[in-house]
C-alpha cells in the first residue's frame, strides 16, 4: 500500500504509520533498526531499490530522506507498507525551512529503542560529525566511490571519524580480505612485497593497500589497470607470488607457490548485498578505523588494540 | 440519570455526551436513561438536544443511528442557570423529580462536575441544601469529579473534605480516564493472568523500571489552566503515580474495588522520592524551534504565559518503594510536552544476565531485557531479548517480540469514558482513586514540588521535538541507566 502525505508533520505520518499497520491486520514484523538513507531525487530509485532489498534480511523502518528545491517551507511523506515492501519504508521530500531541521522530522519517527543507521549514497555533508541527521545514528555509512575524488573523500572520512563510521568502498573489500588472509593461513611465508592492481580512482584498492600495508608491514604499490575494480593483488615471497588476479569483475584466479592454480568467485556486489552485509554488525568496525585514519597519518596504529579480534574477525 | 454541571464546555462535547451514545448505541444504558445538562446558557430543551446531537454525530466512536438517537432524546432536558443562584436549583431539583417520574430512573442520580474545583463547594452546598445530594436506601446519589484533585496535599484534603461533607465517600466517583484505558486493564490482566510474567516481576529480576507520558504538542489554549500548574502536578500525581501502583502493586486478593484499592494504597504509602532532589529530580521548559517538520513556540512566548513564569513542561523524579518486593529498583517517572513523539508506555528493566558464555564482542549490541507495557498510542506489550543475527558469526543483537493490541480483538476498543460512564451507573468503582489514593499521591509529590519551589533558577530550557532537557539524561546517567527512546 501505498499512501501520499502532503504539506504533512512527523506525527501524522506516525499515525498513519500505525493505522495502515492495523488495517492491514498487523502482519508481524518485528523490525530491528531504523535505517534513514539521504539522498537526493536522482540516487533515490536505486537508493530506494537496495533498502528494499536489504529489509528483507534486517527488517527494518527505512526512511528516504530527500532534499527537494523550492524555497517555501514544507513536508511531503510517501509510506510503503506491505506488497512486498519489507517493514516500513517512508519517503520523506523536506523543502525550505524544514530541510534546514531535519532531525526535528526524523526523531519522532525513529522506532523505539533500536539500532538507528544512516546512509548517504552520494553525497556526504561536509561537516559530518555536526550534522543533525548523522547524530541520531549509532552507524554511519558512507560511499567514497560516489564521490569525483574517491581518495580525498575517504581522506575527509579519515580526518572527521566517529566510531560507527564505514565507508561502503570498505564493504566491497570483504571477500578480497577473506580470501588474501585464506592465503597466508595455507601459505604462511614471508611477504617481502606487495602490490595493487585497479582501475583509475578507486578507493577500495586505496583502502586495500593500506590494510595490507599496516597488517604486513611491507611497501605496497599500486598500480593502474583497465578494471573493472580491482583486478589483481600480488604478494611477493621468497618462492614466487601469492596473486589473486580478476580480470573480469566475476570470476578470480588464485595461485600460490607451489599449487596449482585455482578459480575463485569473487563478484563484484551490488548496493544490497553491501547494505546487508553491514546491517549485521552495527558495533563500530575497527579495522576499517585504523586503516581509513592510516590514509592520512601514514601509520596504522589507530584504534584500540583489544578490539582487533573481534574486527578481524570480520574478514 | 447523568447531570452535567459545565455541560457546554469541550470536555462535555467531545468526550461526555459522545460516550453516552456510544453506550446506548452498544445497548448498555438502562432504558430509563436521562441526561440533564446545567449551564448558564438560555438554551431550550431543543437547542441543548441540538448541541448533543451535533456532538454524537462529530464524536461518536460507533455509527450514529436514528433509533438509538430516538430513544436517548427523549430523555435530554436542559436546565439554565448560576451556580450560586437557589431558584435555578429549584429548577434543577423540579427537571429531575419530573424526569423520576416520566422515565422511570428510580430516583438514581449521578452529578458529574466538569467544573473548576473552586465552584465545588457551591454545588455540593447546593446538592444538599435541595435534598439532590441525599441517600436512600434501594436508590443511589454520585458525584463524579474530574482531575485535577487539588494542586497539593492541603487542598487536596480541603476538596475532599468537602465532597465527603455531602456525599459518602463511596458515592465519590474520582475521574482519572486514564484509567479506563483498555490497556491500563490489560496490566492487571497481563500481571495477574500469567504464569508468565509475575515470577520475574520483582527486584530479583528487574533492575529499574521506566514510566513515560510524553505529548508532542504544548500547552496549546490551556494556558490560564497550565501555568502555575505545571506537569507534574497536571500528570505525575495522578496518571504516572496510578500506572506505577498498577504496576508495583502486589495481586489483589480479588477484583473487588476495595481490594484492589488497599493493594494500591499499600504500594503508594511504601513509594517515595529519592532524598537525593538535587540529582533524582530533573525538570524542563520547552524552547521554541523546529519540532515533527513545523516551527514551534516557547513556553514563554506562548499566548497568556508571563515572562517570569517558573512552570515546568518537563518533569522527571525517581521514585524508590520500601518492601521486600521493590527494594533497591529505581522508578523512573517523566513527562513532558513537546517531546518527539506522543507516547505513553511502563518498561521494565531486566538486569544482565549473571554470565554470558559469549566473547565480549558477540554481545557488544545487546543490551537489558525489557517488558514494555504501551499504553497509548500503539497499544499493546512488547518483550525484548537477544537473539542471534543470522550468518556464519555469533553476533547477538536485541529484537522486539510484539503483541499489537489493537488487532488482537476485532471489536473496537470502548473509549476511556464510555468505561468510567458505566462504571459510575454500575456503581462499580474499581477503576476510580478514592480520596486516600489521592492524598498518598501528593504525600509523595509534594517534597519534589517544594524542591523546586525552592530553587532559585528557572526550569531548564530543552528543544522541542526532543527528549527533554540534559539534567534529565543525567539524573539517569548517574544511576547507571539511560531513558528508552520509547
Amino acid at each position: 500500500m501505498i499512501l501520499t502525505l502532503e504539506g504533512t508533520s512527523s506525527s501524522k505520518i506516525s499515525s498513519e504509520l500505525v493505522r495502515i499497520r492495523r488495517s492491514l491486520g498487523s502482519p508481524s514484523q518485528g523490525m530491528v533498526l531504523t535505517l534513514i538513507i539521504v539522498c537526493d531525487e536522482s540516487e533515490f530509485a536505486s537508493a530506494l531499490e537496495a533498502s528494499i532489498v536489504a529489509g528483507r534480511e534486517h527488517p527494518s523502518r527505512i526512511l528516504l530522506v530527500v532534499t527537494a528545491t523550492g524555497r517555501d517551507a514544507g513536508l511531503d511523506a510517501e509510506l510503503r507498507i506491505g506488497e512486498g515492501t519489507p517493514g516500513e519504508v517512508v519517503v520523506i521530500r523536506m523543502r525550505g525551512a524544514v530541510a534546514a531541521h531535519p532531525a526535528s522530522v526524523i526523531r519522532p519517527l525513529l522506532l523505539p529503542d533500536s539500532p538507528v543507521v544512516i546512509w548517504w549514497p552520494g553525497k556526504v555533508p561536509t561537516n559530518r560529525t555536526s550534522d543533525e541527521l548523522a547524530k541520531l545514528a549509532m552507524r554511519r555509512m558512507t560511499d567514497a566511490a560516489a564521490s569525483p575524488r574517491p581518495l580525498t573523500a575517504l581522506r575527509a572520512r579519515a580526518r572527521d571519524y566517529i566510531p560507527g563510521d564505514t565507508d561502503l568502498s570498505w564493504t566491497r573489500l570483504t571477500p578480497w580480505r577473506a580470501l588474501l588472509a585464506a592465503a597466508l593461513d595455507q601459505y604462511p611465508a614471508k611477504i617481502r612485497s606487495v602490490s595493487v592492481e585497479s582501475e583509475r580512482n578507486n578507493p577500495s584498492a586505496d583502502l586495500l593497500a593500506a590494510w595490507l600495508r599496516s597488517r604486513l608491514k611491507v611497501n605496497v604499490s599500486r598500480r593502474n589497470s583497465d578494471g573493472p575494480g580491482i583486478t589483481a593483488v600480488r604478494m611477493g615471497t621468497a618462492a614466487g607470488d601469492i596473486a589473486i588476479t580478476r580480470p573480469d569483475g566475476l570470476l578470480a584466479s588464485y595461485a600460490v607457490p607451489g599449487q596449482p592454480e585455482r578459480l575463485v568467485a569473487l563478484k563484484r556486489r551490488n548496493f544490497t548485498e553491501l547494505l546487508s552485509e553491514e546491517l549485521r554488525r552495527l558495533d563500530p568496525d575497527v579495522i576499517y578505523e585504523r586503516t581509513v585514519k592510516s590514509l592520512v597519518d601514514g601509520n596504522g596504529s589507530a584504534g584500540n588494540k583489544s578490539r582487533a579480534r573481534k574486527a578481524s574477525s570480520r574478514t | 440519570m447523568l447531570v452535567i454541571f459545565g455541560v457546554t464546555g469541550d470536555l462535555s462535547t467531545k468526550k461526555l455526551m459522545p460516550a453516552v451514545y456510544d453506550l446506548a448505541n452498544r445497548g448498555l444504558l438502562p432504558p430509563g436513561f436521562a441526561l440533564v445538562g446545567f449551564a448558564r446558557r438560555a438554551w431550550a430543551r431543543e437547542d441543548f438536544a441540538h448541541v448533543v446531537h451535533t456532538a454524537v454525530k462529530e464524536n461518536a466512536r460507533t455509527p450514529f443511528r436514528e433509533e438509538v438517537w430516538q430513544q436517548l432524546s427523549e430523555g435530554i432536558r436542559f436546565v439554565p442557570g448560576q451556580i450560586g443562584d437557589d431558584e435555578s436549583f429549584s429548577k434543577l431539583a423540579e427537571t429531575i423529580a419530573d424526569l423520576d417520574e416520566a422515565r422511570g430512573t428510580g430516583g438514581n442520580h449521578a452529578f458529574y462536575l466538569s467544573i473548576p474545583p473552586g465552584l465545588f463547594q457551591t454545588v455540593v452546598d447546593q446538592l444538599r441544601s435541595h435534598g439532590l445530594a441525599e441517600q436512600h436506601p434501594g436508590r443511589w446519589s454520585r458525584v463524579v469529579i474530574e482531575k485535577p484533585f487539588g494542586h497539593d496535599l492541603a487542598s487536596a484534603r480541603e476538596l475532599n473534605r468537602i465532597v465527603l461533607s455531602v456525599f459518602p465517600s463511596s458515592s465519590v466517583f474520582r475521574i482519572d480516564h486514564y484509567l479506563g484505558k483498555e490497556t491500563v486493564q490489560n496490566i492487571m490482566a497481563v500481571r495477574f493472568a500469567n504464569e508468565l510474567f509475575e515470577p520475574v516481576w520483582n527486584n530479583s529480576y528487574v533492575d529499574h523500571v521506566q514510566i513515560t507520558m510524553a505529548e508532542d504538542i504544548g500547552i496549546g489554549g490551556r494556558a490560564g489552566y497550565f501555568d502555575g500548574i505545571g506537569i507534574a502536578r497536571d500528570v505525575i500525581q495522578n496518571h504516572l503515580l496510578q500506572l506505577l501502583a498498577l504496576t508495583a502493586m502486589d495481586e489483589p486478593n480479588s477484583f473487588e474495588a476495595s481490594q484492589l484499592r488497599t493493594e494500591k494504597q499499600k504500594i503508594l504509602a511504601a513509594a517515595r522520592p529519592s532524598k537525593r532532589m538535587d540529582i533524582h529530580t530533573a525538570r524542563g521548559r520547552y524552547a521554541g524551534g523546529w519540532a515533527g517538520g513545523e516551527k514551534v513556540k516557547g513556553y514563554l512566548e506562548e499566548e497568556r504565559i508571563p515572562p517570569d513564569s517558573r512552570t515546568e513542561t518537563y518533569a522527571a523524579i525517581r521514585i524508590d518503594i520500601d518492601n521486600r518486593r521493590w527494594a533497591g529498583v529505581p522508578f523512573y517517572l517523566r513527562t513532558g510536552k513537546r517531546l518527539a513523539r506522543r507516547v505513553t508506555e511502563i518498561a521494565l528493566g531486566f538486569k544482565r544476565a549473571p554470565h554470558l558464555p559469549f566473547a565480549q564482542t558477540d554481545t557488544e549490541e545487546l543490551g537489558y531485557n525489557a517488558i514494555v507495557l504501551r499504553i497509548q498510542p500503539d497499544e499493546g506489550v512488547t518483550l525484548r531479548f537477544g537473539a542471534k543475527v543470522p550468518g556464519t558469526q555469533m553476533e547477538i543483537r536485541d529484537v522486539n517480540m510484539d503483541f499489537a493490541y489493537g488487532e488482537a480483538f476485532t471489536e473496537s476498543s470502548p473509549e476511556a469514558y464510555e468505561r468510567l460512564i458505566l462504571d459510575v451507573l454500575l456503581g462499580d468503582p474499581p477503576l476510580f482513586p478514592q480520596h486516600e489514593e489521592v492524598e498518598l499521591a501528593w504525600e509523595i509529590l509534594d517534597p519534589v514540588l517544594d524542591y523546586w519551589a525552592s530553587l532559585p533558577e528557572q526550569p531548564e530550557p530543552y528543544e522541542p521535538g526532543s527528549w527533554g532537557p540534559k539534567s534529565a539524561d543525567l539524573m539517569l546517567a548517574r544511576d547507571g541507566f539511560t531513558w528508552r527512546r520509547p
